[in-house]
């Protein structure tokens, strides 16, 4: 038999299907992985020593920058965390307006993985379908903030700016043309031979591994844990909301692409609830733009489309956080690459990244 | 089934003494633990079948200068739906702790980051190298006390 030697792959950190500059040093026998070892920190951008030395007001803004697919939970989770220290609540018109930030969001988010990901699997078309939908919905974002990635919306205490009927009327016409093309995107994909080969039993995720690693959002639902904070620790208004968690039992890739369809759905759902019960009134209170907090600590996390996102706020009481911690579910994401690319092929590297959603930004802060 | 949290406090107290294991004033969600007791209570947190702690949301260091660097790692249970934070006070100077990514795998990668940007040194951990910074960066950039030309302080 031939003697076969193992060599070392660099993939990254500029390669285009690693979302952002992430680089894995990756031993190979052949075509197969042996060993991959992920190196994040060349988007490192010290946001949380940023943080640190700026008002409570002006972090929002690089909260953004966390995580450009959604800048809408970023700011969120971080406003929230000051709101309970700060003991602020904001007006149910400011929480449903919130809601129907981050499910729009939802819906911009995994309708731009959609596209990436048929792309990374070498398919082109639906990548075409995906962008034009989710250029109406940031068209909406920008109608309500002025902005179409990184919105700085969701302050202290409400939102930047209420929202007219003429957004609300824009949802409603969206949500009317673009759900009946969800079952369009799925038979682009779920009938083509090809994706199913490429995708069905590909990366399997068992669910002890899941929870072992800290797996979350619908990477970790896709195998079998109904794990979702909307569900388990209700925020702002989705208590008196009714919808569904997604859950698939295979784990693999195939199983991680069908609980994004289906959530997309369920995002649609919540929308229109938000639309019937949308209350009037204010949806902000006035504070102080430079608002004290008193002393505290407190740790607050949401469902970002990625997954568990929260934030670790520590004030010592004044205008400025002591300590801001992001807890952001790409970090956890990358580490399982480790654990779940030994043995596969190279162009399955790809497929298995792709599926589990990972964004570099928000890894690296 | 999930627990509150002073139903855990109390099932941790049947095990550790309630004089060490005491509640944090600062943080309602957190236990105070001293250093050498850290990784039993966390051994105990996982392996108990009343807490049943199976997932890790993440660990992170808070600096106090002069002397106090608190350590916290915050851990859930997706079976009961509760969770609980611990808190280790460390000596600034010189901060060590044992590692948990023998029992929670994204332990790993937080340890890493919490010695890049903050210089705790965890005992046991399987590859403790930078993370975010890069190998031969020198200092703690997350201290408060770290000094580089690129960090400019706000005027008040």
């Amino acid at each position: 038999m031939l003697a076969t030697e193992e060599f070392e792959l660099n993939m990254g950190p500029q390669h285009p299907s690693t979302h952002g500059v992430l680089r894995m040093v990756l031993k190979m026998d052949g075509e197969r992985v042996v060993t991959c070892d992920p190196i994040v920190g060349y988007l490192h951008r010290s946001i949380e020593k940023m943080a640190e030395n700026r008002t409570f007001t002006q972090v929002i803004p690089v909260t953004d920058r966390l995580d450009y697919c959604t800048s809408m939970t970023s700011n969120y989770v971080y406003v929230l965390a000051v709101e309970e220290l700060a003991d602020v609540t904001p007006p149910a018109r400011g929480e449903y307006i919130r809601v129907i930030m981050t499910e729009l969001n939802r819906i911009a988010s995994h309708l731009l993985w959609y596209g990436t990901f048929c792309l990374e699997i070498g398919a082109t078309t639906p990548f075409l379908y995906a962008f034009a939908d989710r250029e109406k919905v940031l068209d909406l974002f920008e109608m309500a903030s002025g902005a179409r990635l990184l919105y700085n919306f969701i302050r202290i205490g409400g939102v930047g700016r209420d929202i007219g009927q003429k957004f609300l009327d824009g949802m409603m016409e969206f949500l009317d043309g673009w759900e009946p093309r969800i079952p369009m995107y799925e038979a682009l994909l779920d009938e083509n031979p090809i994706f199913y080969n490429r995708t069905k039993g590909v990366g399997y995720l068992s669910p002890e591994k899941a929870k072992f690693y800290g797996v979350s959002g619908p990477n970790i639902r896709a195998s079998g844990i109904p794990m979702d904070i909307r569900k388990d620790k209700p925020f702002a208004v989705y208590e008196d909301l009714k919808f569904e968690i997604p859950v698939f039992e295979e784990g693999d890739v195939f199983a991680r692409y069908r609980a994004r369809m289906e959530e997309l759905r369920q995002s649609a759902l919540i929308l229109r609830q938000c639309f019937e019960k949308i209350p009037g009134g204010p949806a902000t209170i006035p504070l102080n733009y430079r608002i004290k907090v008193p002393e505290g600590e407190t740790y607050q996390h949401i469902e970002s489309p990625r997954g568990d996102i929260g934030c670790y706020l520590v004030s010592r009481g004044g205008d400025m956080p002591w300590r801001c911690k992001f807890r952001t579910p790409s970090f956890v994401h990358i580490q399982i690459f480790r654990d779940l690319l030994p043995g596969v092929l190279i162009p399955d590297i790809m497929a298995i990244c792709a599926s589990f959603d990972i964004v570099l930004p928000e890894t690296d802060r | 089934m999930a627990l509150k949290f002073p139903e855990i406090r109390d099932r941790i107290r049947q095990v550790f003494p309630s004089q060490i294991v005491v509640e944090d004033l600062e943080n309602s969600d957190c236990l105070v633990v001293p250093e050498g007791l850290y990784r039993r209570v966390a051994e105990f947190l996982k392996s108990d079948e009343e807490l049943c702690f199976d997932y890790l949301e993440f660990q992170t260091c808070t600096d106090h200068p002069p002397e106090l660097l608190d350590f916290v790692a915050y851990f859930r249970s997706i079976e009961k739906g509760h969770r609980i934070g611990l808190k280790v006070k460390l000596n600034r100077q010189h901060p060590a702790l044992p590692s948990l990514s023998d029992l929670w795998a994204n332990a790993d990668w937080n340890e890493r980051e919490v010695f890049d940007l903050f210089g705790v040194v965890f005992h046991d951990h399987p590859d403790l190298r930078r993370l975010m910074m890069p190998e031969d960066w020198s200092g703690h950039p997350l201290r408060k006390d770290y000094l580089h030309p690129n960090v400019v302080k706000r005027p008040d």
